[in-house]
């Protein structure tokens, strides 16, 4: 057992680190977040040439690292750190590990893209009525010819307003919530018939709405089996919601630390309010929900090959989504009013927190899974 | 002991039911259900139906305009507002200054200062808090120095800066706690300021809050002069005024009408939305959870009203009512929790509202609009009015006697 990491991902850390430190400052951010394009274009380059991160979790042969989950993870708890909105995520983790898993003349094609920061792909599964259930899918994918005609709606798709691409799940067959029948489709953003309604989300990042109005694809732009797809569906799904719960370990590390000095800063009846005991132990709370997010993020992130996948990651996410609503919401309470203004720091990790504990399945829903496979 | 209302009692709420359906500003209707930011002169259409109607006070004595309503009658009035989604009141003038006035005031004071909190032709604002001075407010620097102006009547000179002042923007009096003695005790030279808005020195800036909203401002005090009558209560008692303020304030707090609103409008929701085909009410966790947040309701609504009775037996509100600011307000943050959760992925979309200049409809199902500025905009409930902390530490020294 060893949980050291290696000199590479050592230095990997180090990289992100301190490139977000020197460039992505809070000031910056929110000139990005303001500006309403929902990224800045110029972090994505570095990200790719100063950086080289984009390659992370890819293998060699296709121009990566040859990295994966753990590389993920590290990058991942930085963004997290650094409230990061680019889209590494939808990007790089899900996508990118779309095309890993499947491999062929489209991964060959699409990896060395994302990697040179040409391709920006955002993930457009859910739908208004599907929740949290993958197959719960009413966007269609009908059989014409060689190839296929795409109709539906896919919700709030983070960064779709910017992507070069599109990852949609749509049904292929079946009824609406069968597990058989859902195909997966990478297919380019302007794509005949694909239209977008755009808006900005509460956490800081610009999403879509997105529509499919006869959209002809052809069979070359679908991933895995058509109508077998939902296994790869929930691999990455699952892949994506570790690499969220390190993004939310970043987030809550920095609520903790701005709350601690705070809480050493602020005077209040002649003393610092760190220095009330119940101060201490709301402090010391929220120390060991971020220290018990970054063990079970940990822990699900080595255990994303495993036949245990989706235990680890659902018993990780209901963990991690408590732990972020419990630092957030008490990083805000001991900052008192400034915690709600708009103009600190503090509030922006609240609101990402906040959001993080929805996407990809609320508390609820992880544990709900996680009693499924575990106790039946 | 009875629980059911009297005839009298159901009588008066089918006039208040019927009073309410009839005159409640139809342009008003739906503004609670989506969580949209209210105007002035939404505050104000409602504010002056109820002045009209010389309901506009259940709470003040008669002499000063109040209704004259039992206990019951004032609860049977805020149950029925608030299943009405009728939008709340300004507290500012006729909860907070509106009772020191008639309480502390002098009769000149009353004469020229309550008709205007109950017409609503005054606007009032709060100017409690400051950079220093949160949870310890009695630590407050605004200076007010006593002199004599050419006139040869007495004024303060008035300098510092208030923060977290709700709705200053459109004030047009405040009421401010001010240091009048700065080599006593901190709690023995502060006095109680009534202070025209519009007087030369003052400045009003804006912070906004996380859902967007501006409803809080920093209040800069240079050189304002106030006149002497324009103090409430003696020198250097402003505290008594401040401490009698904050009880009153801690009643309304908790919340209940508002808050069992709230509950059924979670329901509805969670019976729109969908969750594995079926009703997300249906599903046993969030059942669950609503659930506990009536049963919570309910412990919370009896304690009020024991806490009504007490006070309808003449014996005030006391240090209870911290007890019921601390689970008001936690069941307040509950609720926009569990809306949030409900609204699932179209909690993330974020629309300033109509009145900003964003005319498109917004996207996903009307109520999913403002869930999450609402749950950010409601974490203030545990902060303001005594952090919640410091409620439990009023609770540990003045019930438990720790």
């Amino acid at each position: 057992m060893d949980f050291n990491t290696t000199d590479e991902q050592t230095m990997l850390r180090d990289t992100v680190s301190r490139y977000l430190a020197d460039t992505y400052s809070f000031d910056n951010r929110m000139k990005t977040v303001h500006g309403g394009a929902g990224w800045n274009p110029a972090v994505w380059k570095a990200f790719a040439e100063e950086l080289g991160i984009l390659g992370a979790p890819f293998s060699e042969a296709h121009g990566g690292l040859g990295g994966g989950a753990v590389e993920n993870m590290i990058v991942m708890e930085e963004i997290g750190r650094a409230l990061v909105i680019e889209p590494y995520l939808p990007t790089v983790v899900i996508a990118g590990g779309a095309l890993k898993a499947a491999g062929g003349a489209l991964a060959d094609a699409v990896i060395p893209e994302i990697i040179a920061g040409n391709a920006i792909i955002a993930f457009a599964y859910a739908e208004p009525q599907g929740r949290y259930n993958l197959a719960d899918l009413r966007t269609t994918a009908k059989k014409d010819g060689a190839g296929y005609v795409l109709n539906g709606h896919k919700s709030v798709v983070y960064s779709a307003p910017y992507a070069t691409h599109l990852l949609v799940t749509v049904r292929s067959g079946g009824a609406q919530r069968d597990k058989d029948g859902v195909s997966l489709f990478l297919i380019p953003a302007d794509t005949k018939g694909v239209t977008r309604r755009d808006y900005p989300t509460v956490d800081g990042s610009a999403a879509s709405e997105v529509y499919f109005e006869n959209v002809a694809v052809g069979a070359e732009h679908m991933i895995g089996g058509e109508g077998a797809a939902l296994t790869l569906i929930e691999q990455i799904v699952d892949e994506g919601t570790a690499a969220i719960c390190a993004e939310a370990c970043g987030v809550t590390r920095v609520l903790h630390a701005t709350t601690l000095d705070y809480a050493k800063q602020r005077k209040q009846f002649g003393k610092a309010i760190g220095d009330f005991q119940v101060i201490q132990h709301r402090l010391v709370d929220m120390f060991m929900e971020v220290e018990q997010s970054v063990s079970i993020t940990l822990m699900a992130t080595l255990k994303l090959d495993t036949p245990e996948r989706a235990q680890a990651v659902s018993a990780a996410k209901a963990k991690v989504g408590k732990g972020a609503k419990f630092v957030g919401q008490n990083a805000v309470q001991i900052h008192g009013g400034i915690g709600i203004s708009n103009e600190l720091v503090v509030g922006h990790y609240f609101k990402r927190s906040t959001m993080i504990e929805g996407q990809f399945g609320s508390v609820d829903h992880h544990m709900g899974r996680y009693e499924r496979i575990v106790i039946g | 002991m009875d629980l059911n209302f009297s005839a009298e009692d159901i009588a008066f709420r089918d006039e208040v039911r019927a009073f309410i359906k009839d005159s409640y500003p139809a342009h008003l209707n739906g503004k609670i259900e989506e969580g949209e930011e209210l105007s002035k002169d939404d505050f104000l259409s409602w504010h002056k139906v109820l002045a009209k109607k010389g309901w506009i006070a259940p709470a003040w004595p008669t002499q000063y305009g109040g209704t004259g309503w039992t206990s019951v009658q004032r609860y049977i009035w805020s149950e029925e507002t608030a299943a009405a989604d009728a939008i709340r009141l300004m507290p500012f003038g006729l909860s907070m200054v509106g009772p020191v006035i008639y309480t502390f005031g002098t009769p000149e004071q009353k004469e020229r200062f309550l008709p205007g909190i109950l017409s609503g032709d005054v606007w009032w604002c709060q100017g409690y808090s400051e950079p220093g001075a949160g949870s310890d407010l009695a630590n407050l620097r605004t200076k007010a120095e006593r002199f004599t102006g050419d006139d040869g009547k007495e004024y303060y000179r008035v300098n510092g800066q208030k923060t977290w002042t709700t709705m200053a923007q459109h004030a047009d009096w405040g009421f401010f706690l001010v240091r009048t003695d700065s080599n006593v005790k901190a709690q023995e030279g502060i006095s109680f300021l009534l202070i025209d808005m519009k007087s030369p020195g003052i400045t009003v800036r804006p912070i906004i809050t996380l859902g967007g909203e501006h409803e809080v401002n920093e209040v800069w005090l240079e050189d304002v002069i106030v006149p002497v009558d324009q103090r409430i209560y003696d020198e250097n008692k402003g505290w008594t005024c401040a401490k009698f303020l904050l009880a009153h304030e801690r009643t309304g707090i908790a919340g209940v009408a508002a808050s069992k609103r709230g509950v059924e409008r979670i329901k509805s929701i969670a019976r729109s939305e969908l969750d594995e085909g079926e009703q997300l009410l249906q599903n046993p966790f969030f059942k669950r959870k609503i659930a506990e947040l009536e049963v919570d309701l309910s412990a919370l609504e009896f304690t009020e009203l024991r806490t009504l009775a007490g006070e309808s037996s003449g014996k005030g509100p006391g240090p209870e009512s911290s007890l019921l600011k601390i689970k008001g307000t936690e069941i307040q943050q509950r609720i926009t929790e569990l809306a949030l959760e409900a609204a699932g992925h179209y909690g993330a979309p974020y629309f300033r509202g109509f009145g900003e200049g964003d005319n498109e409809h917004p996207i996903g199902p009307d109520y999913t609009h403002r869930t999450a500025p609402t749950y950010f905009n409601m974490r203030k409930t545990s902060i303001y009015g005594g952090s919640n902390e410091i409620q439990r530490n009023i609770i540990a020294k003045m019930v438990l006697g720790l």
